[in-house]
C-alpha cells in the first residue's frame, strides 16, 4: 500500500518553526557527548561542516571520504558563489524574499518549512565563514561584495573570485583539521562506503572498502550521516568530478531508505560543449558569467559564418527576447531549454551545431577588459586552454550539461531518512530545491545542513535514547560485509570483453537522450528497456582487471557504474510517473503554447518517494503532499 | 583534426614494492584537444582490453581545482606548460610520435602507493597543527563587523588559492614544503581573524613540516615556477617573518609543537 509520508514539520508560524524546534530538541549534556559515536560519510560542505561541528560539540566523530584528503571533496569545484539574505546591498533583500525566490525557482515543488529555514540560516553561514578566514571578495570600503545569480532580482551572492566552493571547503577543512588535532574527529580518507548496516531497525554502521589496500572494514556508531553529494555522473558526461557517485545513497535505498524525486536533475546551461567521445567530463562555465555575457545564436538556421561576421541585426539574443524581465539571468532550467530549442531549430553554432554563443563584447566595451578579467579571468583562461580560442575576442561557445541532482534520499524536517538514525545532508538528500535549484543555493544548503541543522537534529536523536551498545562484531555487520565482498568478487569474476567505461558511456547516452532535458513517454519506456539490457550485459560481459585486495581504480568504478545502472532505471520510472512538466523535469507532452513547462498542481503537487522492494521487483511510489500556506502558488514567469 | 601516436614512458610500481621501473606504451589516435589524463584513460582502456594491468593515477575534478592529480610530465611537475595542473594539460602541446616520460610526484614524505599515486597526507598533518582559525560554529559576529581592506582580502585570496597538490615539493631539489605551508600562513596573516593565533600557527606548522621530513628552503624558486595557481615565493619570506615574530612572542618552537 502506497504511503503518505509525514515530514514532521513543527507546528506554528513559518518564521518561528526552526527556533521553536531547536528549543524543543532534547540536548545531550557536554560530558555525555563523547560517549556517542557519529559516522559522517562525506567531507564536502555538508559532511565536513557537520563532522567538524559535531566534533566541536564533543561527540566522537568518524568521517569518511573517497579522496586522498578531505580538502578535495567535490564542493571544491563550485565557482560562482553562495547566497545569503544579508541585504548588504540595500536592494530589498530579506529572508522572505530568498524564501520566495527559492520556492518559485523550484517551481513550487519544495517544502516550505525547509526552504524558510534555509533562508534564515543563510546569514549565519556568511558570518561563520568570515570568522574562519574565508577570503570573500570585498569592496574598497572593506565590506563584503555581492553579485547576482539567475532567477532573482537582487544581489545576494557572496563569492571568492571564481573559486567560492574551494574557499568555503577550505574553511570546512580547516575546522576539520582543528578537530582532528583535538582528537574528536577521526578521518578516513580513501575509504569508500559500500553499504549501510542496520541493527534493530536503526542505522548503526557502515562497511567500507579501503581504497589503498582493498580491505573491507566495518565501523559502528549511534547515528549515521550521509553527505555524499550528487549523482550527475549517471549521465557519464557531467560537470561533476569523476569520482562522484550514487553508491552510498543507492545502497541506503536498497536497505530501505526512500529515494525522492530521482528524476529531478539540473542541466546547467553554460558548460563547454562536448568535443568528442574520448571525453571524461564537461567543464562548467559559471552562471556568474551571465551577469555580463549575452547569449545568442544567428537568426538564420545553418548560418556558418564566423561570429564576428554576423551583423547585430542578424543575431537573436534569444533570452533577452523571450524573457525581457530577467534577460540572460533567467533560471537554469529555462536558459538550458531555450538553448536546446535554438539548436534543435538548426541555429546552433560550432562544428556539431550543439552550442550557442555567450558574448562578452558589450561588457568589455562598457566595463573595460580589466574589470571583466578581474571578474572572470580564471574562467576565460580555462576556456582558452580547452577550446584554444580567446573569449576576450571571440564569443564563448557553450551548451547545457548535467550538473546537479535535486533528487536524493527522502528526509523529513530533521533531515532523517525513513531509516531511523540515518540522516542525509547536502546534495545527497532531496531537500530544499524542488524541481530546480537556483544558482549559488547548493553551497548555501550544504553549509546550512552541515554547520547548523545536522548537529542539532542528530543531538536530538541521540538525546532521545534507546540506543543499545552495538559493536562491529554484531552479526548484522558480518552479513553486510559478506554481501559486499561477494558483489565485488562477482565484478572481478565476470572477465568479459567490455570495459567499465564502455558501459558507463552507453548508459550516459541513454540517459542524456531519453532522460535528459526533454522527456516523453515513448522515450522513457525505451530507456527503461535499454537500461535493463545494459545492466544484464554488464554483469555478463564487463571486464574488470586486477584484484580486490589492491589499489584498483577500475574496480572502484565498476561498483559505482553497477549502481548507476540501477539508479538510471529508477530515474526513468520517476520521470514517466510524473505526468507534468516542472522545473528541470520537462515532459514534451506537457507544455504551454509558448513552450514553457506546464505543471499539474492538482495531481502532482507532491514529492514522489520510491521504496525498494527487492531486486527484480517493481519499486513502490509513495507521496508527500506539498502544502503552500505562506506563498501563493503561481505559474512561474520570468517574462 | 589530426590524430597522433604518442609513446608514454611511465613509472610502474606495485603496491608495497620498494622499487619500480619505467615501461613504455604506445597510444594511437590521440587528438590534440584531448587532455593528458584522457590519453592515460585511453591507454588504460587498451591495457584492460589486452588483459594487462592499467596504470594507476589520481584525479577527480579534472578542471584544475581539487589538487588531486599530479604527475611529472617530461621532467616537470604538472607538465611543460606554466600555470596548469596535470588534468588541464592538452595534447596539442605535444608532437606526433613523441615519447613522453611520466612519473609520480617524488619526495621522501610522499611515499608511492602504486604506479603514479602518492600519499600526501603529510600535508594534512601540517594543516592540523594550526592551519585554521579557532572559531566554533555559531560564535561569529556579523560578516561586515570588521571591514577588511580590499587589498588585504585580495592578497589573502591569492595565497588561499593553493590547491595542495604538492607540485612545489616535487619540484624542489630539497623536497621542501615551504610554498605550501607559507600559503596558508600568509592567507591567515592578511586577515584580522587570523591574528590571535598567528605566532603559534607559524611555529606549529613549521615544526610539523620538519618532522614530516620535508627539506629546508634554499630559495631555488622551482616551486613558484611549477605552481599551477601562481602562489608567490614572497609568501615564504612572509612565513619566515611570522615565524620569528612567533618565536620572539615567547612561543618556544619545541614546546609549541608538543614534542
Ligand atoms: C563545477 C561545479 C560548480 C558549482 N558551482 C556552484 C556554485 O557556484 N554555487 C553553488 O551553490 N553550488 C555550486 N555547485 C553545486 C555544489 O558545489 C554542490 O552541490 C555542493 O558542493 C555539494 O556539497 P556536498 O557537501 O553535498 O557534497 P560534495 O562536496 O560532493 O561531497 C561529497 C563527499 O562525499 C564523499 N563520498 C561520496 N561517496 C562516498 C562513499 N561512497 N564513501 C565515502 N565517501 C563518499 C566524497 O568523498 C566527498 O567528501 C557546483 C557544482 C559543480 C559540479
Ligand atoms: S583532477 Fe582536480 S586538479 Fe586535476
Amino acid at each position: 500500500m502506497s504511503k503518505i509520508l509525514d515530514a514532521k514539520i513543527p507546528s506554528g508560524p513559518l518564521a518561528d518553526k526552526w527556533d521553536r524546534h531547536e528549543m524543543e530538541c532534547p540536548l545531550v549534556a557536554p560530558a555525555n557527548r563523547r560517549k556517542f559515536t557519529v559516522i559522517v560519510v562525506g567531507t564536502g560542505l555538508a559532511g565536513g561542516g557537520a563532522a567538524a561541528t559535531l566534533g566541536e560539540l564533543g561527540y566522537n566523530v568518524l568521517n569518511f571520504c573517497v579522496q586522498d584528503t578531505p580538502r578535495r571533496a567535490h564542493s571544491v569545484a563550485a565557482q560562482g558563489g553562495i547566497n545569503a539574505s544579508k541585504n548588504y546591498q540595500n536592494d530589498g533583500d530579506s529572508v522572505e524574499r530568498l524564501f520566495y525566490d527559492t520556492v518559485k525557482g523550484g517551481d513550487y515543488r519544495s517544502r516550505e518549512a525547509n526552504v524558510y529555514r534555509l533562508a534564515q540560516l543563510s546569514m549565519g553561514i556568511i558570518d561563520q565563514c568570515v570568522a574562519m578566514g574565508v577570503p570573500f571578495a570585498r569592496e574598497y570600503g572593506g565590506t563584503l561584495a555581492n553579485r547576482s545569480f539567475g532567477g532573482v532580482q537582487v544581489s545576494r551572492t557572496f563569492y571568492a573570485r571564481g573559486q567560492t566552493g574551494q574557499q568555503l571547503l577550505l574553511g570546512v577543512y580547516s575546522a576539520l583539521s582543528r578537530q582532528i588535532a583535538a582528537g574528536t574527529v577521526k578521518m578516513f580518507p580513501r575509504h569508500e562506503m559500500l553499504d549501510l548496516v542496520i541493527v534493530d531497525g536503526k542505522a548503526r554502521g557502515i562497511v567500507c572498502r579501503d581504497l589503498v589496500t582493498g580491505e573491507m572494514k566495518r565501523y559502528a556508531a549511534d547515528a549515521v550521516v550521509l553527505a555524499t553529494g550528487g549523482y550527475s555522473p549517471v549521465f557519464y558526461l557531467s560537470t561533476n568530478a569523476v569520482n562522484c557517485s550514487a553508491t552510498s545513497i543507492w545502497r541506503a535505498y536498497k536497505r530501505g531508505a526512500l529515494f525522492a524525486n530521482p528524476c529531478y536533475t539540473q542541466i546547467h546551461p553554460t558548460a563547454i560543449p562536448q568535443l568528442g567521445d574520448y571525453q571524461s567530463k564537461l567543464t562548467l562555465m559559471s552562471e556568474s558569467l551571465r551577469n555580463d555575457g549575452r547569449m545568442w545564436v544567428p537568426k538564420a538556421p545553418g548560418d556558418k559564418r564566423r561570429p564576428a561576421d554576423i551583423p547585430e541585426a542578424e543575431r537573436d539574443y534569444f533570452l533577452e527576447r523571450r524573457y525581457p524581465a530577467f534577460g540572460n539571468l533567467v533560471p537554469r532550467d529555462i536558459a538550458a531549454r531555450a538553448s536546446k530549442v535554438e539548436c534543435d531549430a538548426g541555429k546552433g553554432v560550432g562544428n556539431t551545431g550543439f552550442a550557442v554563443y555567450l558574448d562578452f563584447a558589450d561588457a568589455i566595451k562598457r566595463l573595460g577588459r580589466d574589470v571583466v578579467a578581474d571578474r572572470y579571468g580564471n574562467l576565460f583562461t580555462m576556456y582558452e586552454e580547452i577550446i584554444a580560442d580567446d573569449p576576450y575576442h571571440t564569443p564563448m561557445m557553450i551548451y547545457p550539461a548535467p550538473h546537479y541532482t535535486m533528487g536524493g534520499l527522502w528526509v523529513d524536517y530533521n533531515l532523517e531518512s525513513t531509516i531511523p538514525g540515518l540522516f542525509v545532508a547536502g546534495e545527497a538528500n532531496f531537500s530544499d530545491h524542488g524541481a530546480n535549484r537556483l544558482g549559488a543555493s547548493a553551497l548555501m544548503q550544504g553549509c546550512a545542513d552541515g554547520y547548523f541543522v545536522v548537529p542539532r537534529v542528530v543531538a536530538g536523536y541521540l538525546a532521545r535514547g534507546g540506543l543499545g551498545k552495538v559493536t562491529t562484531d554484531h552479526e548484522a555487520f558480518g552479513a553486510v560485509e559478506d554481501e559486499v565482498r561477494k558483489r565485488y568478487d562477482a565484478l572481478l569474476a565476470v572477465k568479459g570483453s567490455r570495459t567499465v567505461r564502455d558501459f558507463h558511456w552507453d548508459l550516459g547516452r541513454v540517459m542524456w537522450d531519453k532522460v535528459g532535458m526533454s522527456r516523453d513517454r515513448a522515450g522513457l519506456e525505451q530507456a527503461i528497456v535499454r537500461i535493463r539490457e545494459l545492466r544484464e550485459a554488464f554483469w555478463h560481459d564487463v571486464k574488470v582487471p586486477g584484484e580486490a585486495a589492491d589499489f584498483n581504480k577500475q574496480l572502484e568504478m565498476a561498483g559505482r557504474v553497477a549502481d548507476f545502472l540501477e539508479l538510471g532505471e529508477l530515474m526513468a520510472m520517476d520521470a514517466l510517473a510524473r505526468e507534468e512538466s516542472c522545473g528541470g523535469h520537462f515532459r514534451a507532452e506537457h507544455h504551454t503554447p509558448e513552450g514553457e513547462a506546464r505543471r499539474d498542481d492538482e495531481n502532482f503537487m507532491h514529492v514522489a518517494a520510491w521504496e525498494h522492494k527487492g531486486d527484480g521487483q517493481a519499486p513502490e511510489r509513495h507521496v508527500e503532499p506539498l502544502a503552500y500556506e505562506n506563498i501563493e502558488v503561481k505559474t512561474r514567469s520570468y517574462k | 583534426m589530426s590524430e597522433m601516436t604518442i609513446h608514454l614512458k611511465i613509472w610502474r610500481q606495485a603496491r608495497g614494492a620498494a622499487k619500480g621501473n619505467f615501461e613504455t606504451y604506445t597510444v594511437e589516435k590521440v587528438l590534440p584537444e584531448m587532455s593528458f589524463l584522457e590519453t592515460l584513460d585511453l591507454l588504460n582502456e587498451k591495457l584492460t582490453r589486452q588483459g594487462q594491468q592499467p596504470v594507476e593515477f589520481d584525479s577527480d575534478c579534472r578542471e584544475g581545482i581539487c589538487g588531486t592529480c599530479g604527475l611529472v610530465i617530461k621532467g616537470t611537475a604538472h607538465g611543460p606548460n606554466p600555470k596548469t595542473t596535470t588534468c588541464e594539460v592538452r595534447m596539442r602541446h605535444f608532437r606526433d610520435g613523441e615519447t613522453i616520460t611520466v612519473e609520480p610526484f617524488r619526495a621522501g614524505p610522499f611515499p608511492i602507493l602504486k604506479d603514479l599515486v602518492v600519499d600526501r597526507t603529510a600535508f594534512d598533518r601540517i594543516q592540523q597543527q594550526g592551519g585554521f582559525v579557532s572559531a566554533n560554529t555559531g560564535s561569529a559576529p556579523d560578516g561586515n563587523a570588521v571591514p577588511i581592506p580590499k587589498i588585504d582580502a585580495d592578497k589573502a585570496m591569492d595565497a588561499a588559492s593553493c590547491i595542495g597538490c604538492g607540485a612545489c615539493v616535487a619540484a624542489c631539489p630539497n623536497a621542501s614544503a615551504s610554498l605550501f605551508v607559507s600559503a596558508k600562513i600568509s592567507q591567515l596573516s592578511y586577515l584580522p581573524q587570523g591574528g590571535p593565533e598567528r605566532g603559534r600557527r607559524a611555529l606549529l606548522m613549521i615544526g610539523q613540516m620538519d618532522r614530516e621530513g620535508f627539506g629546508d628552503c634554499s630559495n631555488h624558486g622551482e616551486c613558484e615556477a611549477v605552481c599551477p595557481k601562481e602562489i608567490s615565493i614572497e609568501n615564504i619570506a612572509r612565513m619566515r617573518r611570522e615565524y620569528f615574530k612567533g618565536a620572539l612572542g615567547g612561543h618556544d618552537r619545541k614546546a609549541a609543537s608538543g614534542d
